[in-house]
């Protein structure tokens, strides 16, 4: 395949010619649990398959029939309408049957266990689990005990492998490559999975990492990673050709660390004045769901800078990618018209 | 009851200084003074460790109330096979033992099992709520050796004063987990790089030390007598080196997943890793280590936390803290501070009996003539795979399933009588038995 991470040439890995011996597949995993586990190349290889999926929505028949026939669960222990509707929307785009798990309508609520919810799931034929749960670690131990194929979609403040590597989709598309860049993530990372999958990820590719947010949220321990960990944003705006803004849970300050949302945007939400302060071609990103005047100011939001719908278009790209992948399917994605 | 001969074997014993290789009698369940005329038994333990039956003053028994988990019956069944021929049991039951009545249903359960001594260790506070002083005259009527709210701490400062106040009236031991609770909410393992990396809630060392200093001071203006339970930080093993050094009196336990684990076992959310105290540092790790061989920490203990499997096989948040580990004490500490060259045998045993029996006030960790013939013969390189489906316990929940350990109780006598055995040592002479 190619290792270019270059949007103009991505293309998912082919077979070699008649002569050669195929390369041995890039992507073997039966489970996407994390982007820490995984290597560069797999990495380049899920971001590859996304850019070939990507050109579907642009089709007037948005559909390919690469998992007709297989059964996709969202199971969702944790409210979330953007992460289920894309999983939702882009097993349909696969041709995949779907079925969407909530558990406050489940048994859990009469003491079945997750693990036993999961294997009365399985029972009835599922293929692929997408599992969004409050808990770090969970979807890796319901991966120990179905043999349907697990893609994490928010663990605890553990991971969202998707998500980082929509991100990671979003900046390579933007920028042409992710090696070389600083790339800020702001906000609270401490208790964000969208940070650990975007660390995992953009060190992995080669990005300079800085953390910046209150020490509160931003914790000193991070830096073993080999990221940069910053208290003040207007010192690290002029280095980062990317910021990814994270989402401000309330509950964060109830619990104390902070002390009011006020002050958390006077430091640091980010404004038409701090851009200012940035490259001119600054790349801003945000996981969502945003909180406009706490995070950003709606003019950053909706401005030139700000690539959030973007990520909301390539999040599609890359579960097709995700959801294809762990089927098993090894051989190219359907070529694009 | 016969007259057992213990022939041949490296005969270990702490509290005499004594490691030599001798023939042990045993006569009327007692440790005999040389000789006797004829054995009914011979054990041959040639090749083989004898010592004082191992004691493990920090086990979760679970009755009442959680025999689903463990029983006193199965508990103390795990104890023999581990070589432990005496446990103090935590209060931390359901009822807790924090009555005469309790403490007497514990001590009647563990002579009904007849397998290891069973001792009570009674609650510091009334329901363990941490608000009022237990009982605690009724708790030693009852049979208790020890006080404790294990499970949680004594967390009002001058509820423990008075505590470490009171006891001296029985010269026993108040027993402290300590953890301030205000800093460990919604933690689950050790707070650090790991925790941040795996993004679980941390507990930092620091809800230990603080609470390990607090009390060392609460027990130097009380005169009492102040027991650090599973100590597990470099810091409080520290502030335990120094109160010691002040001639306040304190002592420490160290169980062995806090000398033989790290954190960094979390990355996998096996829930076998939580446990309470959490696996902590390397640097914590070998912290414990030093306090064991310097005497900082004088005893060994497992904190034995049975759980049945489908409360451990949760989300990790959800399933519950601790492993069981009576029936990994010995190997893993051959094979972690043995074999390694941090402790002598005689160092090692000293830990696991006479200075265990010393801090619960029992009769108990010795080979002196006219002692109650608790006897542990352990098999020092026997090498062999720890298998939970083999446990006596009724739970399984060990970090250690799979791990090739050394060292094992080979044979275990209490009060004279052979309750627990690997076979092929023990031959009956007068009645002409083959060998068991």
């Amino acid at each position: 395949m190619s290792t270019a991470p270059s949007a103009a040439d991505s293309r998912p890995p082919a077979a070699g010619g008649p002569d050669s011996e195929p390369a041995p597949p890039v992507w073997t995993r039966k489970h996407l649990l994390g982007l820490e586990d995984l290597s560069r190349e797999e990495i380049l290889a899920v971001l590859d398959t996304a850019e070939s999926f990507s050109e579907i929505s642009n089709r007037s028949r948005k559909k390919v029939p690469a998992l007709q026939g297989r059964i996709v669960f969202n199971l969702f222990f944790e409210n979330s309408t953007r992460t289920r509707t894309s999983f939702s929307l882009a097993a349909k785009r696969l041709s995949a049957d779907v079925q969407d798990f909530s558990a406050q309508v489940s048994s859990l609520s009469k003491g079945e266990t997750f693990i036993d919810t999961a294997k009365n799931i399985e029972a009835m034929g599922c293929d692929l689990m997408v599992v969004r749960h409050p808990t770090p670690g969970a979807p890796h131990l319901l991966s120990q005990h179905v043999s349907s194929s697990i893609i994490n979609a928010g663990d605890g403040a553990h991971e969202h492998p998707t998500q980082g590597l929509l991100d990671l989709m979003t900046i390579r598309r933007a920028k042409g490559n992710v090696e070389g860049l600083t790339v800020a993530l702001l906000g609270d990372i401490a208790h964000s999975r969208v940070a650990r999958s975007n660390i995992w990820g953009l060190l992995k590719l080669g990005a300079k990492v800085i953390l910046c947010g209150p020490p509160t949220l931003v914790p000193k321990a991070m830096e073993r990673l080999g990221c940069e960990v910053a208290y003040r944003l207007e010192d690290v705006l002029p280095r980062c050709d990317v910021i990814n803004v994270l989402r401000i849970q309330f509950e964060r300050q109830q619990g104390g660390l902070f002390p009011s949302v006020g002050e958390y945007s006077q430091f640091y939400m980010m404004t038409q004045e701090r851009v200012r302060k940035a490259k001119p071609d600054l790349l801003i990103l945000a996981p969502g769901p945003i909180n406009r005047g706490v995070e950003l100011t709606p003019e950053v939001a909706d401005g030139k800078h700000s690539a959030i719908l973007n990520q909301v278009s390539n999040g599609l790209a890359v579960r097709m990618a995700v959801l294809y992948l762990l089927s098993g399917k090894m051989d190219a994605a359907p070529p694009v018209d | 009851m016969p007259t057992i001969q213990i022939t041949g074997g490296r005969i270990i014993d702490p509290s005499q200084e004594l490691d030599q290789i001798a023939d042990l009698w045993i006569v009327d369940g007692r440790i005999a003074d040389g000789p006797a005329a004829a054995a009914d038994v011979v054990v041959d333990a040639r090749g083989l460790i004898v010592a004082p039956g191992l004691i493990d003053v920090h086990v979760h028994l679970r009755e009442p109330g959680q025999e689903d988990d463990e029983t006193i019956a199965t508990g103390a069944a795990s104890a023999l096979a581990g070589g432990v021929t005496s446990v103090a049991c935590m209060p931390n039951t359901l009822p807790p033992i924090d009555t005469q009545a309790t403490a007497e249903f514990v001590v009647l359960q563990g002579r009904r099992a007849r397998q290891a001594n069973v001792y009570p260790v009674g609650c510091v506070s009334k329901g363990r709520k941490g608000e009022e002083l237990a009982g605690l005259g009724q708790l030693v009527a009852g049979g208790a050796v020890a006080f404790t709210d294990d499970g949680s701490p004594v967390s009002n400062a001058g509820l423990m004063r008075r505590a470490l106040e009171y006891s001296k009236m029985f010269d026993l031991v108040i027993m402290q987990h300590c953890q301030v609770m205000e800093l460990t909410v919604g933690g689950v393992m050790n707070e650090g790089f790991e925790s941040m990396r795996l993004g679980l809630g941390g507990m930092p060392a620091a809800a230990e030390d603080i609470m390990v200093a607090r009390d060392i001071r609460l027990a130097e203006i009380t005169g009492g007598r102040l027991h650090i339970q599973h100590i597990s930080t470099a810091r409080a093993v520290e502030l335990v080196r120094e109160g010691k050094r002040r001639g306040i009196r304190v002592t420490a336990e160290a169980c062995p997943h806090h000398f033989s684990l790290t954190d960094d076992r979390l990355r996998t959310f096996d829930s076998n890793f939580k446990m309470n105290p959490p696996l902590r540092t390397a640097e914590d790790v070998a912290a414990v280590i030093e306090g064991l061989k310097d005497g900082a920490i004088e005893i060994l203990c497992t904190d034995h936390a049975p759980h049945a499997r489908e409360k451990k096989m949760r989300e990790l948040d959800q399933a519950p803290f601790g492993i069981v580990g009576l029936e990994t004490l010995l190997p893993i500490t051959v094979t972690h501070l043995i074999e390694p060259g941090h402790l002598s045998w005689i160092e090692a045993l000293r830990k696991l009996t006479i200075n265990a029996a010393r801090l619960i006030n029992i009769p108990k960790g010795t080979l002196k003539p006219g002692a109650d013939a608790d006897v542990t013969i352990i098999d020092p390189t026997t090498t062999w795979t720890v298998d939970p489906a083999q446990f006596r316990s009724k739970s399984r929940n060990t970090p250690y399933a799979g791990w090739e350990v050394r060292g094992r109780a080979h044979t275990v006598l209490v009060d004279g009588e052979i309750r627990h055995t690997l076979g092929g040592i023990v031959r009956e002479v007068r009645s002409g038995g083959s060998p068991a």
